[in-house]
Protein backbone atom coordinates (compact mmCIF):
# COMPACT_ATOMS: atom_id res chain seq x y z
CA UNK A 1 0.00 0.00 0.00
CA UNK A 2 1.42 3.32 -0.76
CA UNK A 3 0.95 6.38 1.41
CA UNK A 4 0.12 9.82 0.35
CA UNK A 5 0.60 13.13 2.22
CA UNK A 6 -2.97 14.69 1.82
CA UNK A 7 -2.34 17.75 4.37
CA UNK A 8 0.08 20.22 5.98
CA UNK A 9 0.00 22.40 8.42
CA UNK A 10 2.98 24.81 10.27
CA UNK A 11 3.00 27.15 13.08
CA UNK A 12 5.70 29.97 11.78
CA UNK A 13 9.37 29.27 14.11
CA UNK A 14 11.02 31.60 16.29
CA UNK A 15 9.78 33.00 19.04
CA UNK A 16 5.69 33.16 19.99
CA UNK A 17 5.67 34.11 23.86
CA UNK A 18 1.70 34.24 23.45
CA UNK A 19 1.58 30.51 22.81
CA UNK A 20 2.60 27.80 24.16
CA UNK A 21 4.37 25.03 22.17
CA UNK A 22 0.93 22.40 22.82
CA UNK A 23 -0.96 25.55 21.47
CA UNK A 24 1.44 25.77 18.18
CA UNK A 25 1.29 22.04 17.96
CA UNK A 26 -2.90 22.66 17.53
CA UNK A 27 -2.48 25.46 15.56
CA UNK A 28 -0.45 23.44 13.19
CA UNK A 29 -2.72 20.20 13.16
CA UNK A 30 -6.34 22.75 12.68
CA UNK A 31 -4.29 23.88 9.54
CA UNK A 32 -3.47 20.47 8.27
CA UNK A 33 -6.76 18.92 9.09
CA UNK A 34 -8.31 22.14 7.11
CA UNK A 35 -5.91 21.47 4.08
CA UNK A 36 -6.86 17.73 3.57
CA UNK A 37 -10.92 18.69 4.17
CA UNK A 38 -10.98 16.03 7.17
CA UNK A 39 -12.68 16.77 10.59
CA UNK A 40 -10.18 15.66 13.38
CA UNK A 41 -12.99 12.74 14.48
CA UNK A 42 -12.06 11.14 10.82
CA UNK A 43 -8.20 10.21 12.00
CA UNK A 44 -7.42 7.33 13.27
CA UNK A 45 -4.42 7.54 14.75
CA UNK A 46 -1.38 9.77 15.30
CA UNK A 47 2.73 9.85 16.09
CA UNK A 48 3.99 12.95 17.33
CA UNK A 49 7.12 14.36 19.64
CA UNK A 50 7.69 17.31 21.43
CA UNK A 51 10.93 17.69 23.67
CA UNK A 52 10.07 20.30 25.47
CA UNK A 53 6.76 21.16 25.13
CA UNK A 54 5.73 18.40 27.04
CA UNK A 55 3.72 15.02 25.89
CA UNK A 56 2.63 15.21 21.94
CA UNK A 57 -0.35 13.51 22.99
CA UNK A 58 -1.26 16.05 25.34
CA UNK A 59 -2.36 17.68 21.78
CA UNK A 60 -5.89 15.74 22.59
CA UNK A 61 -6.63 18.17 24.98
CA UNK A 62 -6.55 21.01 22.42
CA UNK A 63 -7.99 18.93 19.50
CA UNK A 64 -10.48 16.56 21.28
CA UNK A 65 -11.13 13.53 22.79
CA UNK A 66 -12.14 10.80 20.09
CA UNK A 67 -10.08 7.70 21.40
CA UNK A 68 -7.84 7.12 19.17
CA UNK A 69 -4.22 5.61 19.65
CA UNK A 70 -1.64 8.23 20.00
CA UNK A 71 2.03 7.94 20.23
CA UNK A 72 4.54 9.44 21.63
CA UNK A 73 7.86 9.63 19.76
CA UNK A 74 11.53 10.71 21.12
CA UNK A 75 14.51 10.44 18.96
CA UNK A 76 16.68 13.54 19.37
CA UNK A 77 16.73 16.03 16.25
CA UNK A 78 15.23 12.96 14.32
CA UNK A 79 12.31 12.70 16.35
CA UNK A 80 9.89 14.04 13.12
CA UNK A 81 11.26 11.68 11.02
CA UNK A 82 10.62 8.95 13.05
CA UNK A 83 7.18 9.84 13.90
CA UNK A 84 6.50 10.22 9.99
CA UNK A 85 8.44 6.83 9.22
CA UNK A 86 6.31 5.17 12.17
CA UNK A 87 3.04 6.59 10.53
CA UNK A 88 3.97 5.67 7.46
CA UNK A 89 4.46 1.89 7.84
CA UNK A 90 1.20 2.00 9.92
CA UNK A 91 -0.89 3.19 6.88
CA UNK A 92 1.48 0.68 4.43
CA UNK A 93 0.70 -2.02 6.74
CA UNK A 94 -2.96 -2.17 5.88
CA UNK A 95 -3.99 -1.58 9.68
CA UNK A 96 -5.35 2.09 9.08
CA UNK A 97 -6.39 4.79 5.98
CA UNK A 98 -5.62 7.82 7.36
CA UNK A 99 -3.54 9.53 10.42
CA UNK A 100 -1.77 12.25 12.11
CA UNK A 101 2.20 13.09 12.42
CA UNK A 102 2.58 16.31 14.16
CA UNK A 103 5.44 17.84 16.09
CA UNK A 104 5.97 21.05 18.15
CA UNK A 105 8.24 22.33 20.82
CA UNK A 106 9.11 25.72 23.05
CA UNK A 107 12.95 25.80 23.81
CA UNK A 108 14.84 28.10 26.48
CA UNK A 109 17.11 30.21 24.79
CA UNK A 110 21.03 28.55 24.41
CA UNK A 111 22.77 25.72 23.30
CA UNK A 112 20.62 22.47 24.15
CA UNK A 113 22.37 20.68 27.40
CA UNK A 114 22.39 17.26 27.70
CA UNK A 115 22.20 14.93 30.50
CA UNK A 116 25.34 12.25 29.77
CA UNK A 117 22.88 9.91 32.53
CA UNK A 118 20.15 9.27 29.75
CA UNK A 119 22.80 8.26 27.38
CA UNK A 120 24.69 6.22 29.47
CA UNK A 121 27.72 7.86 29.38
CA UNK A 122 29.62 8.63 32.87
CA UNK A 123 28.95 11.96 34.97
CA UNK A 124 32.96 12.93 34.66
CA UNK A 125 31.78 13.63 30.90
CA UNK A 126 29.58 16.25 31.22
CA UNK A 127 31.48 17.35 34.38
CA UNK A 128 34.91 18.07 32.39
CA UNK A 129 32.48 20.06 29.54
CA UNK A 130 32.79 17.56 26.62
CA UNK A 131 28.84 16.92 26.73
CA UNK A 132 28.21 19.45 23.91
CA UNK A 133 26.61 18.73 20.76
CA UNK A 134 28.04 21.53 19.56
CA UNK A 135 31.72 20.40 20.44
CA UNK A 136 30.93 17.09 18.22
CA UNK A 137 29.93 19.32 15.31
CA UNK A 138 33.04 21.46 15.25
CA UNK A 139 35.65 18.34 15.35
CA UNK A 140 33.54 16.82 12.53
CA UNK A 141 33.62 19.40 9.93
CA UNK A 142 37.37 20.46 11.35
CA UNK A 143 38.44 16.87 10.52
CA UNK A 144 36.39 16.99 7.28
CA UNK A 145 37.71 20.59 6.15
CA UNK A 146 41.71 19.17 6.88
CA UNK A 147 40.78 16.25 4.65
CA UNK A 148 38.82 17.63 1.83
CA UNK A 149 40.30 21.79 1.70
CA UNK A 150 37.07 22.92 2.07
CA UNK A 151 37.43 26.54 3.21
CA UNK A 152 36.48 28.80 6.09
CA UNK A 153 34.91 31.10 3.52
CA UNK A 154 32.41 27.94 2.07
CA UNK A 155 31.37 27.56 6.08
CA UNK A 156 30.23 31.17 5.74
CA UNK A 157 28.52 30.79 2.54
CA UNK A 158 26.23 28.15 4.11
CA UNK A 159 24.99 30.48 6.30
CA UNK A 160 24.44 33.19 4.10
CA UNK A 161 22.56 31.06 1.31
CA UNK A 162 20.38 30.10 4.69
CA UNK A 163 19.76 33.72 5.42
CA UNK A 164 18.60 34.84 1.93
CA UNK A 165 16.22 31.66 1.99
CA UNK A 166 14.77 32.64 5.53
CA UNK A 167 14.23 35.98 4.06
CA UNK A 168 11.80 34.55 1.06
CA UNK A 169 10.19 32.07 3.79
CA UNK A 170 7.38 34.03 6.24
CA UNK A 171 7.36 31.50 8.20
CA UNK A 172 11.10 31.24 8.81
CA UNK A 173 12.34 33.03 12.17
CA UNK A 174 15.78 34.61 10.58
CA UNK A 175 14.48 36.69 7.78
CA UNK A 176 17.58 39.33 7.48
CA UNK A 177 20.23 38.28 5.01
CA UNK A 178 23.53 38.41 6.61
CA UNK A 179 27.22 39.47 5.04
CA UNK A 180 30.04 36.31 4.71
CA UNK A 181 32.35 38.66 6.38
CA UNK A 182 29.43 39.15 9.00
CA UNK A 183 29.04 35.31 9.41
CA UNK A 184 33.37 34.90 9.77
CA UNK A 185 34.08 37.52 12.10
CA UNK A 186 30.68 37.10 14.36
CA UNK A 187 31.50 35.50 18.14
CA UNK A 188 33.73 32.38 17.80
CA UNK A 189 31.42 29.44 19.16
CA UNK A 190 33.61 26.25 18.74
CA UNK A 191 36.71 26.40 16.10
CA UNK A 192 35.95 26.72 13.10
CA UNK A 193 32.36 27.70 13.39
CA UNK A 194 30.83 31.00 14.68
CA UNK A 195 27.82 31.87 16.32
CA UNK A 196 25.76 33.02 12.69
CA UNK A 197 27.43 29.29 11.49
CA UNK A 198 25.01 27.72 14.36
CA UNK A 199 21.33 26.89 14.56
CA UNK A 200 19.62 27.87 17.81
CA UNK A 201 17.00 26.32 19.70
CA UNK A 202 13.35 27.42 18.71
CA UNK A 203 9.86 27.47 18.61
CA UNK A 204 7.33 25.98 16.55
CA UNK A 205 4.96 23.48 15.31
CA UNK A 206 3.96 21.20 12.44
CA UNK A 207 1.60 18.71 11.36
CA UNK A 208 0.41 16.22 8.33
CA UNK A 209 -2.02 14.29 7.47
CA UNK A 210 -1.22 10.52 5.30
CA UNK A 211 -3.42 8.65 4.09
CA UNK A 212 -3.83 5.31 1.55
CA UNK A 213 -2.22 6.32 -1.88
CA UNK A 214 -5.59 5.09 -3.43
CA UNK A 215 -7.62 7.18 -1.17
CA UNK A 216 -5.59 10.33 -1.74
CA UNK A 217 -8.01 12.45 -4.60
CA UNK A 218 -10.64 12.43 -1.75
CA UNK A 219 -8.64 14.81 0.12
CA UNK A 220 -6.66 16.41 -2.30
CA UNK A 221 -6.17 17.57 -6.06
CA UNK A 222 -2.64 17.91 -5.50
CA UNK A 223 -1.21 14.48 -3.46
CA UNK A 224 2.57 13.75 -2.68
CA UNK A 225 3.89 10.27 -2.05
CA UNK A 226 6.13 9.09 0.15
CA UNK A 227 8.45 7.03 -2.18
CA UNK A 228 10.93 6.09 0.26
CA UNK A 229 11.53 6.33 4.61
CA UNK A 230 13.86 5.35 6.46
CA UNK A 231 15.98 5.29 9.64
CA UNK A 232 18.91 4.17 10.70
CA UNK A 233 21.15 4.04 14.01
CA UNK A 234 24.72 3.86 14.37
CA UNK A 235 26.95 0.83 13.80
CA UNK A 236 29.66 0.30 15.23
CA UNK A 237 32.67 2.44 13.87
CA UNK A 238 30.93 5.62 12.78
CA UNK A 239 32.08 8.90 14.15
CA UNK A 240 28.93 10.44 16.23
CA UNK A 241 28.18 12.53 19.02
CA UNK A 242 28.70 12.16 22.65
CA UNK A 243 31.05 9.55 22.29
CA UNK A 244 33.79 9.04 24.64
CA UNK A 245 35.93 7.10 22.20
CA UNK A 246 35.68 6.12 18.97
CA UNK A 247 36.90 2.95 16.57
CA UNK A 248 40.47 2.94 14.86
CA UNK A 249 38.54 1.64 11.78
CA UNK A 250 35.94 4.16 10.90
CA UNK A 251 32.77 3.19 9.03
CA UNK A 252 29.89 4.67 7.08
CA UNK A 253 27.65 6.86 9.19
CA UNK A 254 23.58 6.26 9.82
CA UNK A 255 23.06 9.19 6.99
CA UNK A 256 24.95 7.13 4.42
CA UNK A 257 23.25 3.74 5.27
CA UNK A 258 19.74 5.79 5.43
CA UNK A 259 20.24 7.17 2.39
CA UNK A 260 21.11 4.41 0.11
CA UNK A 261 17.91 2.30 1.76
CA UNK A 262 15.46 4.99 0.39
CA UNK A 263 17.27 5.41 -2.67
CA UNK A 264 16.71 1.88 -3.09
CA UNK A 265 13.57 1.95 -1.73
CA UNK A 266 12.07 4.26 -3.92
CA UNK A 267 13.71 2.82 -7.07
CA UNK A 268 15.18 6.59 -7.90
CA UNK A 269 19.08 7.76 -7.16
CA UNK A 270 20.51 11.37 -5.90
CA UNK A 271 20.62 12.91 -9.44
CA UNK A 272 17.24 12.62 -9.64
CA UNK A 273 15.87 14.77 -6.88
CA UNK A 274 14.78 18.27 -7.32
CA UNK A 275 15.29 19.46 -3.69
CA UNK A 276 16.59 18.73 -1.02
CA UNK A 277 16.26 19.88 2.57
CA UNK A 278 19.66 18.45 4.75
CA UNK A 279 19.76 18.44 8.67
CA UNK A 280 21.83 21.79 8.74
CA UNK A 281 21.73 22.22 12.53
CA UNK A 282 25.25 24.12 11.41
CA UNK A 283 27.32 24.84 8.32
CA UNK A 284 29.68 22.11 8.38
CA UNK A 285 26.63 19.26 9.09
CA UNK A 286 25.01 20.71 5.69
CA UNK A 287 28.19 20.23 3.65
CA UNK A 288 28.97 17.29 4.82
CA UNK A 289 25.53 15.99 4.58
CA UNK A 290 25.61 16.85 0.79
CA UNK A 291 28.58 13.90 0.14
CA UNK A 292 26.41 11.55 2.90
CA UNK A 293 23.68 11.80 1.71
CA UNK A 294 25.21 10.94 -2.17
CA UNK A 295 24.46 13.94 -3.68
CA UNK A 296 28.72 14.78 -4.32
CA UNK A 297 31.41 13.33 -3.60
CA UNK A 298 33.73 14.55 -0.65
CA UNK A 299 35.43 17.77 -1.52
CA UNK A 300 33.56 18.81 -4.53
CA UNK A 301 31.32 20.80 -1.95
CA UNK A 302 33.91 23.37 -1.75
CA UNK A 303 33.58 23.98 -5.99
CA UNK A 304 29.31 23.36 -5.87
CA UNK A 305 29.32 25.77 -3.09
CA UNK A 306 30.91 28.92 -4.29
CA UNK A 307 29.12 28.44 -7.97
CA UNK A 308 26.25 28.46 -5.58
CA UNK A 309 24.71 25.46 -6.87
CA UNK A 310 22.95 25.09 -3.91
CA UNK A 311 21.00 28.39 -4.01
CA UNK A 312 17.00 28.08 -5.11
CA UNK A 313 17.51 28.76 -8.45
CA UNK A 314 21.03 26.41 -8.57
CA UNK A 315 21.33 22.80 -9.80
CA UNK A 316 20.82 21.07 -6.57
CA UNK A 317 18.73 23.20 -4.02
CA UNK A 318 19.35 22.56 -0.45
CA UNK A 319 17.44 24.08 2.07
CA UNK A 320 15.00 25.89 0.35
CA UNK A 321 12.73 27.29 3.12
CA UNK A 322 16.41 28.43 5.21
CA UNK A 323 16.67 25.28 6.98
CA UNK A 324 17.62 24.74 11.05
CA UNK A 325 20.13 28.05 10.48
CA UNK A 326 17.22 29.94 9.88
CA UNK A 327 14.17 28.39 11.20
CA UNK A 328 15.99 27.42 14.37
CA UNK A 329 15.18 24.06 16.00
CA UNK A 330 12.19 23.32 17.47
CA UNK A 331 13.72 19.43 18.08
CA UNK A 332 9.73 17.78 17.71
CA UNK A 333 9.01 19.79 14.93
CA UNK A 334 11.98 20.38 12.76
CA UNK A 335 12.16 16.98 10.55
CA UNK A 336 8.43 17.70 10.24
CA UNK A 337 9.39 21.34 8.62
CA UNK A 338 11.76 19.95 5.97
CA UNK A 339 9.32 17.26 4.84
CA UNK A 340 6.11 20.53 4.81
CA UNK A 341 8.73 22.85 2.77
CA UNK A 342 8.63 19.29 0.47
CA UNK A 343 5.22 19.39 -0.21
CA UNK A 344 5.11 22.92 -1.15
CA UNK A 345 7.74 22.90 -3.35
CA UNK A 346 6.26 20.10 -4.93
CA UNK A 347 2.67 21.51 -5.34
CA UNK A 348 4.19 24.59 -6.44
CA UNK A 349 2.77 26.33 -3.46
CA UNK A 350 6.32 27.74 -1.88
CA UNK A 351 5.80 31.44 -3.00
CA UNK A 352 9.26 33.55 -3.63
CA UNK A 353 11.43 30.53 -2.04
CA UNK A 354 9.63 28.26 -4.97
CA UNK A 355 12.41 25.88 -6.95
CA UNK A 356 11.79 26.23 -10.29
CA UNK A 357 10.44 24.23 -13.61
CA UNK A 358 7.89 22.17 -11.50
CA UNK A 359 10.12 20.00 -9.13
CA UNK A 360 8.84 16.24 -9.56
CA UNK A 361 10.97 14.57 -6.46
CA UNK A 362 12.43 15.88 -3.34
CA UNK A 363 14.76 14.92 -0.43
CA UNK A 364 14.35 15.44 3.36
CA UNK A 365 17.63 14.23 5.94
CA UNK A 366 17.64 14.60 9.75
CA UNK A 367 19.78 13.25 11.99
CA UNK A 368 19.89 13.34 15.38
CA UNK A 369 21.71 12.13 18.54
CA UNK A 370 23.36 9.64 19.40
CA UNK A 371 23.81 8.53 15.69
CA UNK A 372 20.58 8.17 13.93
CA UNK A 373 19.42 9.34 10.99
CA UNK A 374 16.16 9.44 8.84
CA UNK A 375 15.18 10.27 5.32
CA UNK A 376 12.19 10.78 3.69
CA UNK A 377 11.83 10.70 -0.94
CA UNK A 378 8.61 12.30 -1.91
CA UNK A 379 7.17 12.26 -5.20
CA UNK A 380 4.56 14.63 -6.49
CA UNK B 1 53.76 -6.55 54.48
CA UNK B 2 57.06 -4.79 53.58
CA UNK B 3 57.26 -1.06 53.34
CA UNK B 4 57.84 0.20 50.09
CA UNK B 5 59.28 3.48 48.98
CA UNK B 6 57.22 3.77 45.93
CA UNK B 7 54.08 3.09 48.21
CA UNK B 8 55.27 5.56 50.69
CA UNK B 9 56.10 8.28 47.64
CA UNK B 10 52.50 7.10 46.64
CA UNK B 11 50.60 8.33 49.36
CA UNK B 12 52.20 11.67 49.99
CA UNK B 13 51.52 12.51 46.75
CA UNK B 14 47.48 11.19 46.31
CA UNK B 15 46.26 11.84 49.69
CA UNK B 16 44.87 14.18 48.69
CA UNK B 17 43.73 13.75 44.84
CA UNK B 18 40.78 11.86 43.57
CA UNK B 19 40.29 10.84 40.35
CA UNK B 20 36.87 11.88 38.69
CA UNK B 21 35.72 8.81 38.14
CA UNK B 22 36.54 5.34 39.63
CA UNK B 23 38.06 3.33 36.55
CA UNK B 24 38.56 5.69 33.82
CA UNK B 25 42.43 5.59 34.50
CA UNK B 26 44.35 3.61 37.15
CA UNK B 27 44.89 5.79 40.18
CA UNK B 28 46.06 6.02 42.69
CA UNK B 29 49.81 4.89 40.95
CA UNK B 30 53.11 5.71 39.98
CA UNK B 31 52.65 6.09 35.77
CA UNK B 32 48.90 6.13 35.87
CA UNK B 33 47.13 5.29 32.14
CA UNK B 34 44.06 5.05 30.56
CA UNK B 35 41.89 1.96 31.17
CA UNK B 36 40.07 0.78 28.50
CA UNK B 37 38.54 -2.70 27.91
CA UNK B 38 39.97 -4.82 25.14
CA UNK B 39 36.96 -7.77 23.72
CA UNK B 40 38.35 -11.53 24.21
CA UNK B 41 36.38 -12.43 20.89
CA UNK B 42 37.25 -9.51 18.40
CA UNK B 43 40.07 -7.91 19.90
CA UNK B 44 38.45 -4.95 19.55
CA UNK B 45 38.78 -1.90 22.63
CA UNK B 46 36.81 0.25 24.12
CA UNK B 47 36.71 3.61 26.33
CA UNK B 48 35.46 3.84 28.98
CA UNK B 49 35.89 -0.32 30.15
CA UNK B 50 32.36 -1.51 29.01
CA UNK B 51 31.47 -5.18 30.52
CA UNK B 52 30.22 -5.84 26.84
CA UNK B 53 31.73 -5.12 23.31
CA UNK B 54 29.98 -2.78 20.88
CA UNK B 55 31.49 -3.98 18.05
CA UNK B 56 30.89 -8.07 18.00
CA UNK B 57 28.04 -7.92 21.45
CA UNK B 58 30.56 -10.11 22.84
CA UNK B 59 30.42 -10.60 27.01
CA UNK B 60 34.37 -11.31 27.95
CA UNK B 61 36.19 -8.50 28.03
CA UNK B 62 39.68 -8.03 29.76
CA UNK B 63 41.39 -4.65 31.40
CA UNK B 64 44.29 -3.24 29.99
CA UNK B 65 45.84 0.13 29.92
CA UNK B 66 46.07 2.43 26.76
CA UNK B 67 49.20 4.20 25.22
CA UNK B 68 50.14 7.21 27.10
CA UNK B 69 51.26 8.89 23.22
CA UNK B 70 49.44 9.64 20.11
CA UNK B 71 48.61 11.76 17.30
CA UNK B 72 45.33 14.33 17.45
CA UNK B 73 42.92 13.21 15.41
CA UNK B 74 40.60 16.33 14.86
CA UNK B 75 39.80 18.88 17.94
CA UNK B 76 38.23 22.28 18.77
CA UNK B 77 38.26 25.09 21.46
CA UNK B 78 35.47 25.52 23.89
CA UNK B 79 34.90 29.13 23.73
CA UNK B 80 32.10 29.44 26.30
CA UNK B 81 31.47 28.09 29.45
CA UNK B 82 28.81 24.83 29.21
CA UNK B 83 25.96 25.48 31.56
CA UNK B 84 25.60 22.36 33.95
CA UNK B 85 26.42 19.18 34.01
CA UNK B 86 29.87 21.18 33.33
CA UNK B 87 31.46 21.17 36.51
CA UNK B 88 34.99 23.68 37.37
CA UNK B 89 35.74 25.86 39.96
CA UNK B 90 35.24 28.78 37.44
CA UNK B 91 32.91 31.29 37.21
CA UNK B 92 31.67 32.99 33.73
CA UNK B 93 33.96 35.72 35.03
CA UNK B 94 37.30 33.51 35.60
CA UNK B 95 36.36 30.69 32.48
CA UNK B 96 39.20 30.08 30.35
CA UNK B 97 38.23 28.24 26.82
CA UNK B 98 39.63 24.80 26.52
CA UNK B 99 40.89 22.82 23.88
CA UNK B 100 38.84 19.33 23.54
CA UNK B 101 39.96 16.86 20.82
CA UNK B 102 40.39 12.83 19.79
CA UNK B 103 43.55 11.24 20.39
CA UNK B 104 44.62 8.50 18.55
CA UNK B 105 45.95 5.86 20.51
CA UNK B 106 47.82 3.40 18.21
CA UNK B 107 46.35 -0.54 18.57
CA UNK B 108 43.78 0.91 21.25
CA UNK B 109 41.43 3.60 20.28
CA UNK B 110 40.56 7.04 19.98
CA UNK B 111 39.51 9.07 22.83
CA UNK B 112 38.14 12.37 23.63
CA UNK B 113 39.62 14.62 26.04
CA UNK B 114 40.44 17.92 27.12
CA UNK B 115 43.54 19.32 25.87
CA UNK B 116 45.98 21.80 27.97
CA UNK B 117 47.09 24.00 24.51
CA UNK B 118 43.69 26.11 23.89
CA UNK B 119 45.48 28.20 21.11
CA UNK B 120 44.07 27.54 17.78
CA UNK B 121 47.63 28.40 16.29
CA UNK B 122 49.08 25.88 18.06
CA UNK B 123 46.64 23.05 17.32
CA UNK B 124 46.76 20.86 14.21
CA UNK B 125 45.00 17.60 13.22
CA UNK B 126 48.17 14.91 13.11
CA UNK B 127 50.33 16.56 16.11
CA UNK B 128 51.91 14.07 18.96
CA UNK B 129 50.37 14.13 22.38
CA UNK B 130 50.66 12.83 25.76
CA UNK B 131 48.09 11.59 28.12
CA UNK B 132 48.74 13.46 30.93
CA UNK B 133 46.88 13.64 34.87
CA UNK B 134 46.04 16.87 36.59
CA UNK B 135 44.16 18.41 39.21
CA UNK B 136 40.74 19.85 37.10
CA UNK B 137 38.73 21.29 40.24
CA UNK B 138 38.86 21.29 44.62
CA UNK B 139 35.94 19.63 46.03
CA UNK B 140 34.25 21.62 49.33
CA UNK B 141 36.05 18.83 51.25
CA UNK B 142 39.69 20.19 49.64
CA UNK B 143 40.50 17.35 47.40
CA UNK B 144 42.05 18.06 44.56
CA UNK B 145 39.90 16.17 41.64
CA UNK B 146 42.22 14.53 38.73
CA UNK B 147 41.24 14.70 35.13
CA UNK B 148 43.06 13.23 31.84
CA UNK B 149 44.64 16.04 29.31
CA UNK B 150 46.21 15.33 26.29
CA UNK B 151 49.40 17.62 26.17
CA UNK B 152 51.56 18.76 23.08
CA UNK B 153 54.64 16.76 22.99
CA UNK B 154 57.30 20.00 22.94
ZN1 LIG C 1 34.03 -7.83 20.32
Amino acid sequence: MDVAIVGIGIHPFGRTPARSGLQQGAYAARLALQDAGVEWRDIQFAFGGSASAGSADALVNELGLTGIPFINVANGCATGGSSLISAYNAIKSGEYDVGMVTGFDKHDRGAFNADPKELGIGEWYGEVGMMMTTQFFAMKIQKYMHDHAISHNTLAKVSEKAFINGSKNPNAWRTEPISVDEIINSTMVNNPLTKFMFCSPAEGGVALILCRADHAKRYTDTPVYLKGATMKSRRFGSFEVFAPSQALQQVDGPTVDASKAAFEMAGVGPKDMDVMQLQDTEVGAEIMHMAENGFCEDGEQEALIQQGATHIGGSMPVNTDGGCLANGEPIGASGLRQVYENVLQLRGQAGDHQVPDDPKLAYTHVYGAPGISAITILQR
Amino acid sequence: MPWSAEAKKRDEIMSNQVPIAEGLFSWPAVKPALLASRCKQCGVAAFPVASSCMACSGQDVEIEELPSRGTLWTWTVQQFMPKKPYRSDETPETFVPYGVGYLELPGGVRVEGRLTENDPQKLQIGMVMDVVFEPYRIEDNGDEVINFFFRPVQ
